[in-house]
């Protein structure tokens, strides 16, 4: 089986209006080479679901958007994401802003195909009150307690990266989190993951701690893509930090009038190739160090 | 001189670090996680004084031994003790054993806290982060707030623009549900540190920082608080505590948390 295609090929079987999740959080381990492809595209009215960073941004000033479903939009070190708030602040967006928690339950519920998983996380808070469509229910048990039934959120597709992935779809997070990652590849139709590094099967035989770094089954993969330095700018622990001068340029841009279409005739508006070559080179990509704290 | 005798020279921020150092004494074994500067290093304080028992990570996604130096670490590599992600997080807070201290946007007389945006959530007039893991946090485990700015518009009349997370508002609790099930510990600002423990959970001012009056806490707090006639100072920081704020701080971080970095003592800044 062999289930590589390119970054063209995947994008193009997601369609208008339909719900795409993206892993990683905030600005660490995003596939936003996919995510550079998808705003080449001519697809619009996304709901897009992710803890998210500039991937959210980035499609929301793209014009891509019709609802985002989050906990948060921030770039860690610049706390507010630039674009995001400016969609939010202009409401040209929908949204379902929950629980960092819930929001993995939702994901967890698709997951195991049931409609709701019961929690008392929003309890009390105006998540329930900007999200009518979250229902409490009473408990059928002898506690006596209201709770929220945390919908599923069901995925048409979800956009993943990791470090390294064969062509059957086994992929591997070495880095310290692999964040919910697993969760959308199964709370999803269809999952499409980029690699930094295409690897032969044998790669995984080596020593088991490399399948300890496999977080989901090769079924849940459905197709892979091979882009070196796919998550830049945000970072691919261990393999490099996030590009910190690239997103003050990023954020810097939202000031300044067609400060958006700049960026996107830059950074966007060409081949990956040329991308790499702009951003400093690969090898120069894998030298950005980690982050510390 | 002992090193528990109290320090003479000392900053705001470093008065601010010890007093919600405290927050955490009485938790036992539980993770201690503190979102900025002053409650992360209020919580290393602690975990190397009152508490030992205490657990932290080192912000990623490893449990540690110890606190972790804040900023560049100069070789120095934390002591793992076990994966933490953040899937591993949820597990820890629903099963409660945390006390967060983080730093709202804006409370209110309820102890109802937000991050999320100010001005209507459907068009806010500015958009924040978002509700993050607040609503989880607030009904699943103890929480304290940080604030380094005391005014009204953070302290606000009526309710915060988006509750974030459960405080003790009767009108909103919960079918099944009591004040019991919710454990908000303490509010430390730059004039003073408060609790829920004056008549039916309102917050009560239960220390005054050097020089700060009762006057000027209640003038830039929206709603009514709770105090006595008689309210302490809040304890300066020992030798002790400033030495291990140093080690936990090697870069000084905690000089930038507010602006000029002025002394805990306002009255020796005046003079």
């Amino acid at each position: 089986m062999n289930k590589c295609q390119t970054a063209q090929q995947v994008v193009a079987q997601i369609k208008d209006g339909m719900t795409v999740g993206i892993g990683g959080w905030g600005p660490r381990r995003k596939p936003m080479a996919l995510i550079r492809e998808l705003l080449r595209s001519d697809v619009k009215d996304l709901t897009i679901v992710a803890y998210g960073g500039a991937d959210v941004g980035m499609l929301c000033a793209a014009g891509k958007v019709k609802k985002v479903i989050y906990a948060f939009v921030s770039l860690d070190f610049i706390p507010l994401e630039p674009y995001f708030r400016q969609a939010r602040q202009n409401a040209t967006i929908e949204t379902m802003e929950i629980d960092e928690g819930m929001f993995l339950l939702g994901l967890k519920a698709a997951a195991m195909n049931i409609p709701f998983i019961p929690t008392n996380i929003g309890l009390g808070t105006d998540v329930l009150n900007i999200n009518p469509e979250i229902k409490t229910i009473e408990s059928p048990y002898s506690d006596g307690k209201e709770w929220v039934a945390m919908p599923a959120i069901n995925l048409d597709v979800a956009l993943l990266h990791v470090d390294k992935a064969d062509s059957r779809g086994v992929c591997q997070i070495k880095g310290a989190d692999h964040y919910m990652d697993d969760l959308f590849a199964r709370a999803s139709k269809q999952t499409f993951v980029s690699c930094d590094e295409l690897v032969e099967s044998d790669y995984f035989h080596q020593d088991p701690l490399e399948a300890r770094f496999v977080f989901w089954e090769r079924s849940e993969t459905n197709a892979v893509v091979h882009i070196p330095g796919g998550a830049h700018p945000t970072s691919c622990d261990p393999m490099y930090g996030f590009d910190v001068p690239h997103f003050k340029t990023y954020n810097a841009s939202v000031k300044s009038d067609g400060g958006w279409q700049s960026y996107f005739d830059e950074f966007v508006q060409c081949s990956e190739q040329e991308y790499l070559e702009k951003v400093g080179g690969l090898d120069a990509l894998k030298k950005l160090p980690l982050p510390v704290f | 001189m002992s090193n528990s005798t109290p320090a003479t020279d000392y900053t705001l921020t470093e008065l601010l670090i010890c007093a919600a150092s405290t927050a955490w004494i009485d938790d036992g074994e539980v993770l201690a996680t503190g979102i900025g500067i002053v409650p992360r290093l209020a919580a290393s304080l602690s975990m190397l004084s009152t508490n030992p028992d205490l657990m932290m990570t080192d912000s990623e996604a490893y449990m540690v031994a110890e606190p972790v130096p804040v900023g560049k670490r100069n070789g120095y590599e934390p002591k793992r003790d076990s994966w933490m992600g953040f899937s591993r997080i949820f597990d820890n807070v629903w099963g409660k054993k945390r006390h967060a201290f983080v730093g709202p946007t804006q409370i209110d007389c309820f102890g109802q806290a937000n991050i999320s945006c100010i001005g209507p959530h459907a068009k806010p007039k500015v958009q924040m982060l978002g509700v993050r893991g607040f609503p989880g946090n607030s009904i699943s485990h103890q929480n304290s707030f940080f604030i380094p700015n005391h005014n009204k518009k953070v302290f606000v009349d009526g309710e915060v623009d988006m509750v974030a997370s459960i405080g003790y508002n009767p009108e909103r609790l919960p079918k099944g549900y009591s004040f019991d099930d919710i454990d908000i510990r303490l509010i430390v600002t730059n004039l003073c540190v408060m609790d829920f423990n004056g008549p039916n959970k309102q917050i009560r001012v239960i220390s005054l920082h050097p020089g700060v009056s009762i006057e000027e806490v209640v003038d830039n707090t929206s709603f009514q608080l709770s105090y006595a006639s008689d309210i302490p100072t809040t304890a300066a920081p020992t030798v002790e505590q400033l030495e291990i704020i140093n080690r936990v701080d090697p870069n000084n971080a905690r000089a930038y948390v507010i602006k000029d970095n002025p002394l805990g003592d306002r009255r020796k800044e005046q003079a």
